[in-house]
């Protein structure tokens, strides 16, 4: 009866893995593959070493920034930017909302939820860069094909994070609204829409900021914006010019980052 | 007059969670669910207003079938039913005043309750409602800003102002402490005997249920094994609902808390403003 003379019971945590074998396999085998692709890269330090000093004078070309010879250049650039990434967010917010509420496995039928959920995908699977390309094949060069790009690349970010949103909702809200006999339109309205819409208008925000960044890539790549004005500094050896457009895109970056991030606080 | 006919229901799992239920709650009738967790009380009120849809059966709600509505007529007849939940179920994020006139949306168009623009006789309504709950100064506070009486008394009026025939009640004091507990309880009695409403009420308190209704049906695994008046509730009663337990305390105590609540019931704190609850 007395506890002194219970058997002391040996206790280990669980693995994660529960086969001992499958277990050390699987650890020797990423070793080995680790030690394979190291082994492989070839580092060839004597070019590392000649490419310090070139950097060195790269970078001290950006230096002092030259805010005054492209001025007209760099504003157009800029103003081209903000309203190729309004447009785009506008646009690509519109058109996620009902891909996003088309891709809830717990509100649509299924035939909606593959057709919606494969929108998403493809919109998700290529990178800006890669789409600004086609784009811009597609449409010519110019800040048109970088507002596509932009809005199709919101409506994978913003469909995806709504639909995962309205799939963690709370359903008993939802269903005391259906109770009352309420249209499906109205039950959206009332019963969904308020329990995903802070966090909404909060990621409406980051896109905003995402669209910003991107907008100088797509440029790149002829989808106009200030990327554009970036890349024909770049290519005149311009570099001082091509400075004072970076701490252009690094300065309003953190601008967007800094409001969007009062403006959520805010909306919570 | 609510008459429910062999309903049944099985759920694609393949559990049979109704077998057959043959039920009359005639006008006015305020009628306690009870029986063990799993017994089928929540699919029993749900296959009523068809947010479960039954597998066969029939309801009918002053002679209009349910069960064979379409969606348009099926949004009328839920407007017949007011229906009150377990953990209140108000939308968190909007106000009071919305929650309550959410009870409305199956009488004005799509437009009308975007942008809130409801009948003035809705709005009068719903300011009558909650003054009647003691409420009325909380009608801009959101709605997770109340307690939890509060809330569930938001509720009450959002079920009330659809101006329903029956009242189907989920579990109403699942999360609630004794006291409001017994003064939720109250007010469901009350506002059905004002307004002479049916209720189906879903309750896992037995005390409660014997206290607040006039008739108690007992439920075990998706069948009526009691239905009668809370005095016929036994221990070879409870014993057929719920299995075998010592049940000796729970039929005292009825009559103790009955009294206590007596004595207890003028007590009630007027800052709370509940007015007409005792």
């Amino acid at each position: 009866m007395s506890i002194a003379s219970a058997p002391h019971r040996h206790w280990k945590k669980p693995p994660l893995i529960k086969s001992a074998w499958l277990r050390w396999s699987l650890g020797l085998g990423a070793a080995i593959y680790l030690a394979l692709a190291f082994g492989t890269t070839e580092i060839n330090w004597t070019r590392v070493w000649e490419g310090i000093p070139r950097g060195a004078k790269f970078f001290a070309a950006f230096f002092p920034p030259d805010f005054v010879t492209r001025w007209s250049e760099i504003a157009e650039g800029i103003a081209e930017s903000l309203w190729m990434t309004v447009v785009a967010t506008v646009i690509g917010i519109a058109l996620s909302i009902p891909v996003g509420i088309g891709a809830a496995r717990n509100i649509a039928p299924a035939p909606i939820y593959y057709i919606c959920r494969g929108i998403l995908a493809v919109s998700r699977s290529f990178q800006e860069i890669i789409l600004a390309i086609f784009f811009v094949k597609l449409f010519g060069f110019g800040p048109f094909a970088g507002v596509v790009t932009l809005a199709f690349a919101t409506i994978g970010f913003y469909g995806k994070l709504l639909a995962e949103d309205i799939e963690d909702m709370d359903p008993a809200q939802a269903e005391a609204v259906r109770s009352t006999g309420a249209g499906w339109l109205q039950w959206l309205n009332y019963g969904v829409q308020p329990q995903v819409m802070p966090r909404m208008i909060g990621l409406g925000l980051y896109r905003f900021d995402i669209n910003f960044r991107e907008s100088a890539v797509v440029g790149i790549v002829g989808g106009g914006g200030i990327g554009a004005t970036l890349n024909t500094a770049f290519d005149r050896y311009e570099f001082d010019s091509a400075a004072a457009i970076l701490l252009f895109i690094i300065a309003i970056v953190m601008a967007v980052e800094y409001s969007s991030g009062y403006l959520r606080r805010w909306v919570q | 007059m609510l008459r429910i006919k062999g309903l049944s229901k099985r759920y694609r799992t393949g559990d049979l969670a109704l077998k057959g239920i043959d039920l009359d709650v005639p006008d006015g009738q305020v009628m306690a669910l009870i029986g063990p967790s799993g017994a089928g009380k929540s699919t029993v009120i749900r296959c009523i207003n068809r947010l479960v849809e039954p597998t066969s059966g029939t309801v009918m709600l002053n002679d209009v079938e349910i069960t064979t509505l379409g969606r348009g007529d099926l949004r009328r007849a839920r407007q017949r039913m007011g229906m009150i939940f377990q953990e209140y179920a108000l939308v968190e994020r909007l106000s009071v005043m919305e929650n309550v006139l959410s009870g409305r949306l199956g009488t004005v168009g799509f437009w009308r309750s975007f942008f809130r623009r409801f009948p003035q006789s809705d709005i009068d309504e719903a300011f009558r409602l909650l003054a009647r709950v003691g409420l009325d100064h909380m009608a801009d506070k959101r709605a997770d800003e109340l307690s939890g009486g509060q809330r569930q008394r938001v509720g009450i009026c959002r079920a009330l102002i659809q101006n329903p025939d029956l009242l189907l009640v989920d579990e109403p004091t699942a999360s609630l402490d004794p006291k409001t507990s017994r003064q939720i309880m109250r007010l469901i009695k009350e506002l059905c005997a004002e307004r002479k409403l049916s209720a189906i009420i879903n309750i896992h308190d037995v005390m409660l249920a014997q206290m607040f209704a006039e008739r108690i049906v007992g439920l075990q695994l998706g069948a009526i094994v009691y239905d009668g008046p809370p005095d016929g509730l036994t221990a070879e009663a409870l014993t057929t609902i719920y299995g075998e337990e010592d049940w000796s305390a729970t039929i005292r105590k009825v009559d103790d808390e009955t009294d206590h609540e007596n004595i207890a019931a003028p007590e009630l704190p007027s800052r709370h403003r509940l007015a007409g609850l005792t």
